[in-house]
């Protein structure tokens, strides 16, 4: 008997070292997995905010604008030549550049957009005119980037958009502090442009603020009535069966076959307006529903029977059981659920192509029938631009939706927290 | 046939080798398989049941019981594990009517009346019939709300002050006043197991029902609490109807007049408690209540 006790430790013991590697081995792999995927988060931010940083910032040049009556004297002020008030401006500083292409070369240093920053001025305030005003205009993206360090001076000319004859310009411009780097007002203020320099992401916050504003309004009571019917209405049969199945399969649809549905069925069959984040938020709406409902579901099912009972106990109707007890108890939960899907919703881009809203649109929209386009789509237009400066744009704006992504998310772990276990 | 059912009873509860067979085949000898022993009926009672049989799906949970409870009495169900007083309890109000599966045939006629009748509507049937489950479940709410909800929902007062008067009443009729008057906003979650009890049953005496149904109100309290809830419930007997299902025999035997026992689904005896515990009539009631298993 002692023996065998002794042989029973004995092989208990030699296995013991192998069990304890294995499980020494385990752990080691999820923390190599854990570190893995930090990193590459890491990786990931460290990317867009180094790309990005420098959009907040933007080159301007301080120029003397002498705002001359004459060319201001037209019966609307709108359509006068404010052009050539920055040009002369230009001229002003640079008195010993005479030629034609010169000339142009020097006025193509400051943005096109200076001249419509005058313009504004003016119409706010005509008694400006007559007298000479130190006006800070947009440089040109061309020279911001020179200016940031993207355009090296030791590449030939012949391979950057900058001659040689601009960077001495800008050279004197910064020796004469007529050349500042002042906090980028306009990307916040500004819709999209053809021009970097005067782009914004605005038009497109405004337009995901919209469209998710409708997919808020119709997904959140869809989605909870379903839940709640589903759950607590519906009686079990196949029917049900069917209809949760393809809940669950709702889910997983690739999110450009709703962009179809919602090209086909919204824009051809309802006629309602292209590229309107009515459209978009209707589209989303279809593409969030199954999350929400999953979400909200499983929310009802974790409130505890006995609450149930309880008021079922004391002759509360089906109805009041709920709406009295069961919802507010899960309702941290679906608006868990309803966040998460709000979230997805917002970095969603592919539907949105598909029914229009990867227009231009320099416009803010006003409401949800004007055309617009929302943030991830805005960040595929610019990627997609040629002009150096959009690189840098693209990237200041993933930090925006990134920070609107963890700023919902965050909200959601808040709630849950919050209203966690009350019962 | 019927000895196998009752052996396998016996197996199932694990004292196959205490009961012998001689002794059951001896128990069925004396009182007919299919026959509820004892005086099942009274002179004036306030529910009736006749033949009433419970399936869950496929299975029956209840056979054929037939059985009155009494106006201000405290009818004590108990039984084994598994033999369908429970089920037989939520009967009552029809709370079986939540498990979609359950099927119930027979009668149940209060005031003359068959709650199972497709024109009772359940509502006002439950408010009739208030329920106090096993385990404590205040809503997520203060004091006063919890007391207050059936009132309000069902319509009893619309003044503010008569609902006070109702909580305030309530919470005596539980012996829970003194202990809660100065805290009535804070959460009733945040009661002992034993005040949470107690509040459960005042929430249930505010909608004023005739008949009280508990459903092992006590097995989730410390003694101290279990005297205090035990005292209530033989207060409450003046104003109410009490059916109460228990798992402690003693407790059956302090607060009840009449005692039912319940084995796989059969009513097996109903009799007045001093003489089910000092006489019991049948077999299983005897083993049951000396501890030969259960």
């Amino acid at each position: 008997m002692k023996t065998e006790n002794t042989s029973t430790m004995q092989v208990v013991n030699s296995g013991l070292a192998k069990r304890y590697a294995k499980e020494k081995r385990f752990r080691m792999l999820g923390i190599g997995a854990v570190v893995i995927s930090l990193l590459f988060l890491v990786i990931l931010f460290s990317s867009i905010v180094g790309n990005g940083y420098t959009a907040f910032r933007q080159s301007v040049i301080v120029l003397d604008i002498h705002f001359d009556k004459q060319i201001l004297d037209v019966s609307n002020l709108r359509s006068a030549n404010y052009a050539k008030l920055v040009k002369d401006a230009m001229s002003g500083l640079f008195p010993d550049v005479t030629g034609r292409s010169d000339k142009r070369m020097l006025h193509r240093l400051v943005s096109s957009g200076a001249a419509f920053q005058l313009q504004k001025m003016i119409i706010k305030d005509p008694s400006l005119i007559g007298r000479t005003v130190e006006v800070r205009v947009p440089a040109d993206d061309e020279v911001d980037m020179f200016i940031k360090g993207y355009i090296p001076r030791n590449v030939p000319e012949s391979e950057r958009r900058i001659s040689d004859q601009q960077m001495a310009w800008i050279d004197r411009l910064v020796d004469s502090d007529r050349l500042e780097r002042r906090f980028n007002t306009t990307f916040f203020t500004a819709g999209d442009s053809r021009e970097p320099e005067l782009s914004g992401i605005k038009g497109a916050v405004t337009g995901s603020f919209f469209t998710l504003l409708v997919t808020l309004v119709l997904s959140f009571p869809i989605g909870v009535a379903a839940a709640v019917y589903l759950e607590e209405f519906a009686p079990v049969n196949r029917w049900t069966d069917f209809v949760e199945v393809n809940i669950n399969n709702l889910a997983a649809v690739p999110s450009i076959v709703f962009g179809l549905l919602g090209l086909a069925v919204f824009l051809n069959f309802f006629g309602f307006p292209r590229s309107a984040p009515l459209v978009g938020g209707m589209v989303l709406t279809l593409m969030t529903l199954p999350t929400i409902i999953i979400a909200s579901r499983a929310s009802l099912k974790s409130v505890p029977p006995s609450i149930r009972e309880a008021a079922l106990g004391i002759g509360a109707s089906k109805l009041q059981t709920i709406t009295h007890h069961v919802l507010p108890l899960a309702m941290p939960g679906m608006m868990t659920g309803t966040i998460i899907g709000m979230a997805q919703a917002l970095g969603e881009t592919a539907p949105l192509l598909m029914i229009g809203m990867v227009a231009f649109i320099v416009d803010i929209p006003g409401g949800i029938t004007d055309p617009a386009t929302v943030l991830p789509v805005q960040i595929y237009l610019w990627a997609d631009s040629p002009e150096r400066a959009f690189v840098e744009r693209t990237s200041a704006a993933i930090m925006i939706l990134l920070a609107f992504l963890i700023l919902m998310n965050g909200t959601a772990v808040l709630l849950r927290r919050k209203f966690e276990r009350r019962w | 046939m019927a000895m196998d059912t009752v052996i396998d009873m016996a197996d199932t509860f694990g004292v196959g080798k205490q009961v012998h067979e001689q002794e059951v085949t001896k128990a069925l000898s004396r009182e007919d398989d299919s026959q509820t022993v004892g005086a099942p009926f009274v002179d004036a009672p306030r529910m009736v049941c006749r033949d009433v049989n419970v399936y869950y799906g496929e299975k029956q949970a209840i056979s054929n019981v037939s059985l009155d409870v009494a106006e201000h009495e405290v009818l004590a169900m108990i039984g084994p594990s598994g033999c369908g007083k429970s089920t037989f309890l939520r009967c009552l109000n029809r709370m079986n009517d939540t498990v979609d599966i359950c099927r119930v045939t027979g009668e149940i006629l209060l005031d003359g009346r068959n709650i199972y009748d497709k024109s009772v509507d359940v509502v006002p049937l439950r408010a009739q019939v208030g329920m106090v489950f096993q385990k404590p479940n205040p809503f997520p709410k203060s004091i006063f709300e919890n007391v207050a909800y059936g009132p309000k929902i069902h319509g009893l007062t619309n003044s503010r002050f008569e609902l006070q008067d109702i909580v305030e009443d309530s919470l005596k009729k539980a012996g829970l006043w003194d202990e809660v008057s100065d805290r009535l906003d804070q959460p009733g979650t945040g009661l002992s197991g034993g005040q949470q009890q107690r509040l459960c049953i005042a929430r249930a005496v505010a909608v004023r029902p005739e008949v009280i149904l508990m459903d092992e109100p006590c097995s989730a309290l410390d003694p101290i609490a279990t005297a205090t809830v035990e005292d209530l419930i033989t207060e409450l007997r003046e104003h109410y109807t009490i059916v109460i299902v228990t798992h402690n025999m003693q407790q059956a035997a302090r607060i009840s007049q009449r005692t039912a026992y319940f084995h796989l689904g059969r009513l097996i005896e109903v009799n007045p408690t001093d003489q089910v515990f000092t006489n019991p009539r049948h077999r299983l009631t005897e083993d049951y209540i000396t501890g030969r298993f259960g």
